[in-house]
């Protein structure tokens, strides 16, 4: 690259930077202002910082309703995501190395699953979920979620187990493995790097969903924090609830940001490097 | 230790398209048979087969006469070398030769697992790279890690797919040597598919040439190549390449696009249920310029004829001169499937002469040059049939092939102790 194709893309860089980090230092910045700061007007930086937004989502009054909320957004997510990654993981294989009748038929049925407009289940499933009773419950929210979830870590997976070199297994298999033991001990290893892509992308689309969780939930029995946000009101009627919902809105944002600093390295998948020839 | 035995293989797919056919190799304790052809003949697939990779459609794949066609991969305890070498990347060099003792659970204890892994790496020159990752191997390192994962286990026999076609030429002939030197000095039974001739000739003590999936002849490297049962074979071993020469018989004379030669002694009265067209197989070594012959008792037994050489490749030690004739058209179709058998595009109206490198004799000029008629070949343009084979010549290099691995695997087991 030359000095000029350097500079441009250094630009370009701080440009997709700026366009995606400023409304979340917006939010952050909100998450410090009082309440009187938002009444008409305003600027960026607080000007009296105050801490008063984080001790009422968490000791103050919004706290009966953010608490359980992020109880049930952690513990919804990390089954949900779990049991997708397990799923996909099984699914995939099958798909990259067996080859039955139907396997086109199911890559395209999750596709189009994963393309089809949210909304427009909602209304239909809120109807089943009441009658079978599983309205309001996390099992009523993790089903959904794998519906979102499952069609793209099949996807996902697919793609990465097809790039594992099939010698591998058949050598682990000559070696005096099971095929059972070839995939625990070969091709799960080498998989490591695709599986934890897909389960971080799996476990931000079931973190961030609000249609399903403001739809099939009433109370804090199963209502994630996306939806409980909604529901966050000001001291007085008269006043914005915009402080407490920057707060709790950057307080949902540090596991994604915890997860992703500490995956970066398995993310980057480099693993297969030295198997073959390369 | 142990023998295999293939009878009457047959690997059809899906398609009804058979991979091998028909296919049956006598594989005795402790020889190295090669399993050679161009690519697509099924050398691979039939390895598969014995491996258990791969189903057999029909007949029998037997170990120590044992029918094993129903059994598992590692229930068949054979080790084997992958092209690629399939060595796992997460893994050190020590525990990817340690892979296959850990997987046989409660067999071996951590002790013996590390004497057997130290002897390995020790007899494959890996000591120095034990703790490293295969990923910042070498080429040739890589494949003496697979190796070492082949041989650590008492193995019954070691096959070997394509374990050098990814190495540069020069490591690819030291590869070979060791190759070579680690299975005469084991004794084991070994399968080795290349495409390869020269790996072929070298390491085997008997080398199956396949074409499409049919098992042509199986011989020793030497009656492969000096008794081919038919122009695949022929055209297949050796290099550069036997000359095919389209022939008119007229009783005792051959007219071909060179001139006439005489019907050699060995021919006669082979051709007859044959029609008037042959084709003639002569290797480039049998030709020589007439001058160089022509005081020695050689002169009488060939024939001379007057050629203009088109160009000639000085290399050294040797020297080839290429003569170019007009092709017949009658067994043109026939030479050019024959040459896209062998992985070529069409066989080229040239003949390719060796010459003595001393030889003054340059592209352009007219020369006489002499062939050797009674190492001279004739093949049915139909069949494809070599005629003028001596069976008893071939078997009997093929007998002296197999005693010579014998006696020098008796010489290295007496080196060792």
């Amino acid at each position: 690259m030359s000095t000029k194709q350097k500079i441009g893309w250094a630009i370009a860089l701080v440009v997709v930077l700026i366009w995606s980090l400023f409304p979340v230092l917006s939010i952050l910045m909100n998450s410090f202002k009082p309440a009187s700061e938002f009444a008409g007007g305003g600027t960026l930086v607080p000007k009296t910082f105050t801490l008063e937004n984080y001790e009422m989502i968490f000791t103050g009054g919004a706290r009966d309703l953010f608490l359980p909320a992020l109880r049930n957004s952690i513990g919804i997510t990390l089954i949900a995501t779990a049991v997708a990654v397990v799923l996909a993981t099984l699914c995939a294989y099958a798909i990259a190395r067996l080859d039955f009748p139907g396997k086109r038929i199911i890559l395209i049925t999750a596709l189009a699953v994963s393309m089809f407009p949210v909304v427009s289940i909602v209304t239909p499933l809120f109807n089943v979920w009441r009658q079978i009773g599983l309205y309001d419950t996390w099992l009523g929210l993790i089903l959904p979620y794998l519906s979102l979830t499952l069609p793209i870590s099949i996807w996902t997976l697919a793609a990465f187990f097809q790039q594992i070199p099939w010698d591998l297994e058949r050598a682990a298999q000559v070696d005096g493995a099971t095929s059972f033991q070839a995939f625990r001990k070969v091709i799960v290893p080498l998989a490591a790097p695709g599986v934890f892509t897909t389960a971080i992308i799996a476990f931000f689309i079931a973190w961030n969903d609000f249609v399903f969780g403001i739809g099939l939930t009433s109370t804090g029995a199963a209502r994630p924090v996306p939806a409980a946000l909604a529901f966050f009101t000001g001291a007085s009627q008269f006043e914005d609830p915009a402080g407490a919902i920057s707060a709790a809105a950057i307080v949902v944002t540090i596991p994604v940001v915890i997860l992703v600093l500490a995956f970066q390295r398995q993310i980057v998948a480099g693993l297969t490097q030295g198997a073959v020839k390369g | 230790m142990a023998s295999i035995t293939m009878n009457n293989i047959v690997k059809k797919y899906d398609d009804g398209f058979p991979a091998v056919n028909d296919v049956s190799i006598d594989v005795a304790d402790g020889e190295f048979l090669i399993l050679v052809g161009p690519s697509g003949c099924g050398k691979s697939t039939l390895l598969r087969m014995v491996v258990g990779l791969e189903d057999i459609t029909s007949g029998d794949l037997l170990i120590d006469g044992q029918r094993v066609n129903e059994k598992e991969p590692r229930q068949r305890n054979l080790s084997m070398v992958f092209q690629n070498y399939a060595l796992y990347p997460f893994l050190t060099v020590y525990e990817n030769i340690a892979f296959p003792l850990r997987l046989a659970k409660g067999k071996f204890s951590d002790q013996e697992i590390d004497q057997k892994v130290r002897v390995a790496s020790d007899l494959l020159d890996l000591n120095d790279h034990l703790e490293r990752k295969p990923g910042n191997l070498s080429g040739g390192q890589r494949q003496r890690v697979a190796m070492g994962r082949a041989i650590v286990r008492d193995a019954d026999a070691f096959l070997f797919d394509e374990p050098l076609s990814n190495l540069d030429a020069k490591l690819r002939g030291q590869m070979r040597t060791e190759i070579a030197q680690l299975q005469r000095r084991l004794g084991i039974t070994s399968i080795y598919v290349t495409h390869d001739q020269t790996e072929a000739m070298t390491l085997g003590d008997r080398v199956a040439v396949l074409k499409k999936g049919r098992l042509q002849q199986i011989a020793s490297p030497r009656e492969l190549y000096e008794q081919p049962a038919n122009l695949f074979v022929a055209g297949f071993i050796g290099a550069p390449s036997m000359n095919f020469l389209p022939a008119r018989r007229d009783g005792d004379v051959f007219h071909t696009p060179i001139g006439d030669i005489p019907v050699p002694e060995h021919a006669q009265g082979k051709l007859d249920k044959s029609g008037d067209l042959l084709i003639l197989g002569v290797r480039p070594e049998h030709f020589a310029d007439a001058k160089d012959v022509q005081d020695s008792p050689w002169a009488s037994r060939g024939a001379t004829f007057d050629a203009e050489l088109t160009h000639t490749e000085w290399l050294g030690n040797q020297q080839y001169g290429y003569v170019r004739y007009e092709q017949d058209q009658d067994v043109k179709a026939k030479l050019d499937e024959l040459a896209k058998d062998l992985d070529a595009d069409e066989m080229p109206a040239q003949v390719v002469v060796e010459l003595d490198a001393s030889s003054r004799i340059r592209g352009g000029s007219q020369a006489t040059l002499w062939v050797n008629t009674r190492k001279m070949h004739v093949f049915d343009p139909e069949s494809g049939i070599n005629l003028t084979r001596d069976e008893e010549a071939g078997a009997e290099l093929t007998r002296e092939a197999n005693e010579e691995r014998k006696a020098e695997i008796e010489r290295l087991k007496t080196q060792d102790v």
